[in-house]
C-alpha cells in the first residue's frame, strides 16, 4: 500500500491568519489532538519561521523558543519541525529550535535563491536532525530549473525537497512536472514534498497530483487555517487518500474532530476563498500577504485587490511586506 | 593641495566600482591596485588609468606601497584575508578602510559617525543594508530615542555574490549591530530579502523605528530629509520613496538607492553605497590628514 507523510501546518502557516497570536494553551492543545489522531509531524513556529517576530510580518503573543517548549514535550509520538527563512532566521535561532526539541528542520528560499541556504542546511545535518529544503513560490521557475535548484539543496545536504506552491498559483499540470522534474533530479533516498494554497480550491487536487508524480510527503493544515484561503485542508486530504488507498496513519474521525473543535472556533474570521485570496491565486502573489494588503487599504482607503495586483506587477518575493504601505501610499496618491 | 595617495586591495566588482569613482576624486588619488589572479579584469582597467598593480598580493609589494607614500588602504577581499592586509598596512601606519566584514576596527557610516573615526587605525563599512539604512535609524534617534529599530533591504539576485550567500547570517548580524551601536537605537533587527526579479529591482529599505515616547513628527521628518540630503552627497541615488509614515511610537520610512553605474550596475545600488562610502571616508579621513 501506498504511504504519504502528512505535515501539520495549522500551528505555523495557521499563525498568518491568526496575526501570530495564537495562545500557548490553544498551540499545546491542538498539538496534543494532532499527535492523538497519528500526525507524525508537526509544525511550530511564528509564520514566516524563526526569528519572523517583527513589525514587517507581525510581532506573535509568544517567542519560537516558548511554543516549542510548550508543545514538544507533550508529543507521544508527532515529531516537531520548524521553519527557517534564511535573511530572517539565523542559525543561532535554529540551535535554539533544535535545543527545544525540534527534530526536523525546514530552511525555506526563494524558488531561485537554493544557495543562501548553504550555512542553514549544514548547520542543521550537523546538529543531526533531518533538514528540508523548501522553495517557494515555485510556480515561477520551470520545472528543470526548480530541478536545478533543488538539487543544490540536496548537495548542501537537504534530505527532502518541496515544491512550494506558496500563491496557490499551480493547477495540477503544473503540479505533475514540478514534481517530475524533482524526482527524476534528485537521489532516490532524496524525498520530495508538496506544500499547497487553496487560493483557487486547488489544495486536495495538486496534492493528489504530487502524490501521483511521486510525492513522500504533503503538507496540510486542519481545516485549512493557513496564509491567503489556506493550505490543504488536512481532513478533507486524508478523508480522500482513505478512499485512494493512500496510508497516511492518521485516524480520520479524530482529524476531523481536531478540525472542527479546535481549530474552526479558533478563527478570527472564515479562511475561505474571498476576492482577495482569489487574485493571490490567480495573479500568483505571496499568500502571506493577504492581510497586510487588507489592514493597508482600509488605512488608505483603497482596493485590496488593486494592492495585490500591484504586488504581482512588481514581481515581489515572500518576505517584502514592507513593500506593501508603500505601494498602499502610492496607489492612494494616484487616487 | 596634493591628493592623498591610496591603494585598492582586492580588484573585483567592488575594488573597480570604487577605483572609477576614486579617479574623480579631489582628495583621494589610487596609485595602486593589488590583486592575486593575474587575468583579472579589474586589474586590467586599473593599468589602463595609470594605475601600479600587482597579482601577487599585498606582502609582495607593500614595502613598495609604503615607499611611494601610499596612506589609506582600501580592503575589498574578503573577511579572511582582512586581518592579515590589516597587519601589514598597519605595520606602515597606513590607515585602513575594511568594505569586507571582519570589523576589525569601529563600525563607520560617513554621515553619522565619520567625525569619531578620524583617528582609528582601521574603521569597516558594515554592510550594504547598514549603509542604505542606519543613516534613517540615526535621523529618527538624534531627535528622541528608539527603543527598537528595524531594517528590511531587499535587493536585487543578480548583485548579491558568493560571500554574502555563503554567509547570510553575517549581513543581519553585522547589520543588527551597526543599527544598535551608530544608529543608536536600544535594539536592532535586519532582515534581508534577495529578489530576482528581471530586469533586476532597484535596492529597496524599509526602515522602522519604534519611539520611546509619541515621536516628535515635525523634528522627525525635518531630520530625516536633512540626513537623505547628507547621504545624496555622495550616493545621488538615495531616494526617499515614501514617509516618515507615523503609527502611534512607529515611524517608518522607505527608501531606494540606485547606484552610479560606475562598474557595478545602476540596480545594484547596495553594492554602490559600499563603495561610494567607503570614497566619502577615505576623502573625510584625507581632509583630516592634510
Amino acid at each position: 500500500m501506498k504511504r504519504v507523510t502528512i505535515h501539520e501546518m495549522s500551528l505555523r502557516d495557521g499563525m498568518h491568519p491568526k496575526q501570530h497570536q495564537i495562545s500557548l494553551e490553544e498551540m499545546v492543545s491542538i498539538a496534543t489532538a494532532l499527535d492523538a489522531a497519528g500526525v507524525p509531524l508537526i509544525e511550530v513556529t511564528h509564520g514566516d519561521g524563526l526569528g519572523g517576530a517583527s513589525i514587517n510580518y507581525g510581532f506573535p503573543a509568544h517567542s519560537d523558543e516558548e511554543y516549542l517548549r510548550a508543545v514538544a514535550p507533550k508529543m507521544t509520538q508527532a515529531r516537531i519541525s520548524a521553519l527557517t527563512l534564511p535573511g530572517i532566521g539565523t542559525v543561532e535561532d535554529l540551535r535554539m529550535a533544535v535545543d527545544c526539541g525540534v527534530t526536523c528542520m525546514r530552511v525555506a528560499t526563494h524558488c531561485t535563491e537554493a544557495d543562501v541556504a548553504v550555512q542553514h542546511i549544514g548547520i542543521s545535518r550537523k546538529l543531526g536532525v533531518e533538514t528540508v529544503g523548501f522553495l517557494m513560490m515555485a510556480h515561477m521557475l520551470p520545472p528543470e530549473e526548480l530541478a536545478a535548484q533543488a538539487r543544490i539543496m540536496e548537495d548542501f545536504g537537504a534530505q527532502v525537497i518541496y515544491c512550494t506552491d506558496s500563491a496557490g498559483f499551480m493547477l495540477p499540470q503544473d503540479v505533475t512536472a514540478r514534481m517530475q522534474a524533482l524526482r527524476s533530479a534528485l537521489q532516490p533516498g532524496t524525498e520530495i514534498g508538496f506544500h499547497g494554497h487553496h487560493n483557487l480550491s486547488m489544495g486536495v487536487a495538486n496534492s493528489l497530483a504530487a502524490i501521483e508524480a511521486g510525492a513522500d510527503r504533503i503538507d496540510s493544515s486542519c481545516a485549512g487555517l493557513g496564509a491567503g484561503a489556506g493550505n490543504t485542508p488536512t481532513e478533507v486530504l486524508v478523508a480522500v487518500l482513505g478512499r485512494m488507498g493512500v496510508e497516511t496513519g492518521i485516524d480520520l474521525y479524530k482529524i476531523m474532530d481536531v478540525a472542527e473543535d479546535l481549530v474552526v472556533p479558533l478563527m478570527d474570521s472564515a479562511i475561505r476563498i474571498d476576492r482577495d485570496a482569489l487574485i493571490l491565486g490567480y495573479a500568483g502573489v505571496y499568500s502571506s500577504f493577504l492581510l497586510f494588503a487588507q489592514r493597508a487599504a482600509k488605512k488608505y482607503g483603497i482596493s485590496s485587490r488593486d494592492i495585490l495586483v500591484e504586488m504581482g506587477r512588481m514581481k515581489t518575493v515572500g518576505g517584502q511586506e514592507d513593500l506593501i504601505e508603500d505601494v498602499a501610499i502610492n496607489l492612494a496618491a494616484r487616487g | 593641495m596634493s591628493k592623498i595617495k591610496a591603494v585598492i586591495i582586492g580588484p573585483g566588482n567592488i575594488g573597480t566600482d570604487l577605483l572609477l569613482k576614486a579617479l574623480r576624486s579631489p582628495l583621494i588619488e589610487v596609485l595602486w591596485s593589488v590583486g592575486v589572479v593575474e587575468a583579472s579584469e579589474g586589474l586590467r582597467i586599473a593599468r589602463d588609468h595609470g594605475v601600479s598593480t600587482t597579482h601577487a598580493g599585498l606582502a609582495s609589494v607593500i614595502d613598495q606601497v609604503a615607499a611611494d607614500g601610499v596612506r589609506i588602504a582600501f580592503d575589498a577581499t574578503s573577511a579572511k584575508y582582512h586581518g592579515q592586509h590589516n597587519d601589514l598596512l598597519q605595520a606602515r601606519g597606513i590607515r585602513v578602510i575594511d568594505l569586507t566584514p571582519a570589523s576589525i576596527g569601529p563600525y563607520c557610516i560617513p554621515t553619522v559617525n565619520l567625525a569619531d573615526q578620524v583617528d582609528a587605525p582601521n574603521v569597516n563599512m558594515v554592510s550594504c543594508g547598514g549603509q542604505a539604512t542606519i543613516p534613517m535609524v540615526a535621523a529618527v534617534s538624534r531627535v528622541q530615542a528608539v527603543d527598537y529599530a528595524e531594517i528590511v533591504a531587499t535587493v536585487a539576485s543578480r548583485s548579491i555574490g558568493p560571500g554574502t550567500r555563503n554567509n547570510i547570517d553575517e549581513f543581519t548580524r553585522t547589520t543588527r549591530a551597526g543599527v544598535e551601536q551608530v544608529g543608536g537605537a536600544k535594539r536592532g533587527k535586519a532582515i534581508i530579502v534577495i529578489n530576482p526579479a528581471e530586469p533586476p529591482i532597484i535596492m529597496r529599505d524599509t526602515i522602522h523605528c519604534l519611539c520611546a515616547a509619541d515621536p516628535d513628527q515635525a523634528a522627525i521628518t525635518e531630520s530625516v530629509h536633512r540626513m537623505v540630503a547628507d547621504v545624496q552627497s555622495y550616493v545621488p541615488g538615495y531616494t526617499l520613496k515614501n514617509g516618515p509614515v507615523f503609527d502611534g511610537r512607529k515611524v517608518t520610512v522607505w527608501m531606494e538607492v540606485a547606484g552610479l553605474g560606475d562598474y557595478l550596475p545602476t540596480f545594484a545600488g547596495n553594492l554602490d553605497i559600499m563603495t561610494a562610502a567607503a570614497l566619502k571616508t577615505a576623502e573625510l579621513l584625507a581632509e583630516a590628514m592634510q
